[in-house]
């Protein structure tokens, strides 16, 4: 996990189509800039952070589902709760779960969990769309650094 | 089509925070009730949901672009209101 780089996702566990479900997992890192600020001599992850790990995770299940033909984009989080502080090196759990697949967009929910316990979960919303020029490559070339098996279209 | 029309009206009026009087079958969904692509979006679906359906945006807003069809064909409620019944009757058959 690299906060400053927006790489919220350290491997992807399993990924299963047929159950349209995604799980991965991450270490909040030991160091990071961001604990400078969240907070001086006190350093908790950003909720929005962890909902970003979340829409991340529900991301790739998403891409995986679809093949890696197009991208899902972030367009709203509903009902997230966040029920636990997190520290730098905790291990965190992630999971994604497809809610409804729409033309055009799609609706998970996902979750994030340390050591069994709940740390926050969210029903999320994205927008799909076609790939902008050389995303495609690149997220697909992402989640095979993640652990996931992706063929080229 | 009016029960349709009823259950769209009022999941455009819960989720838009519109009010429910304004919503005839004449209304353009976009130009007189001023939902936009993330209420759409909503509203879609919680239509998908209520009518087990899945309306097809993309393929509508394609022929709209292109030119192909009207965007009152299927953005005007009473027009809207029966795409969903012929979506619920193709599901049925």
């Amino acid at each position: 996990m690299k906060l400053e780089y927006f790489q919220m996702i350290d491997r992807v566990v399993s990924f299963d189509r047929d159950a349209a479900h995604l799980v991965a997992t991450s270490t909040i890192p030991a160091v990071s800039p961001i604990f400078e600020g969240h907070f001086p001599g006190h350093p908790l992850m950003p909720g929005v952070l962890l909902i970003e790990t979340m829409a991340q995770t529900s991301g790739y299940l998403l891409l995986g589902l679809n093949n890696f033909t197009a991208m899902p984009f972030l367009t709203k989080v509903t009902s997230a709760n966040l029920r636990k502080f997190i520290a730098p090196e905790t291990p965190i759990d992630m999971q994604a779960s497809l809610v409804h697949d729409g033309s055009g967009y799609a609706v998970t929910k996902a979750k994030i969990s340390t050591g069994g316990k709940a740390v926050c979960d969210a029903e999320i919303m994205f927008k799909i769309l076609p790939f902008p020029e050389e995303l495609g490559a690149q997220m697909r070339a992402n989640a095979r650094s993640l652990g996931m098996d992706v063929k080229e279209p | 089509m009016s029960s349709t029309f009823d259950k769209v009206a009022d999941i455009i009026a819960e989720t838009a925070d519109i009010d429910r009087a304004s919503i005839t079958p004449e209304s353009h969904a976009i130009e007189d009730l001023g939902i936009d692509s993330l209420a759409f979006l909503d509203i879609a679906f919680a239509i998908d949901k209520e009518f087990g359906i899945k309306l097809p945006l993309e393929k509508w807003t394609q022929e709209v672009n292109e030119g192909k069809a009207p965007a009152e064909n299927y953005f005007v409620m009473k027009n809207l209101c029966a795409r969903i019944d012929e979506l619920v009757a193709a599901k049925k058959a």
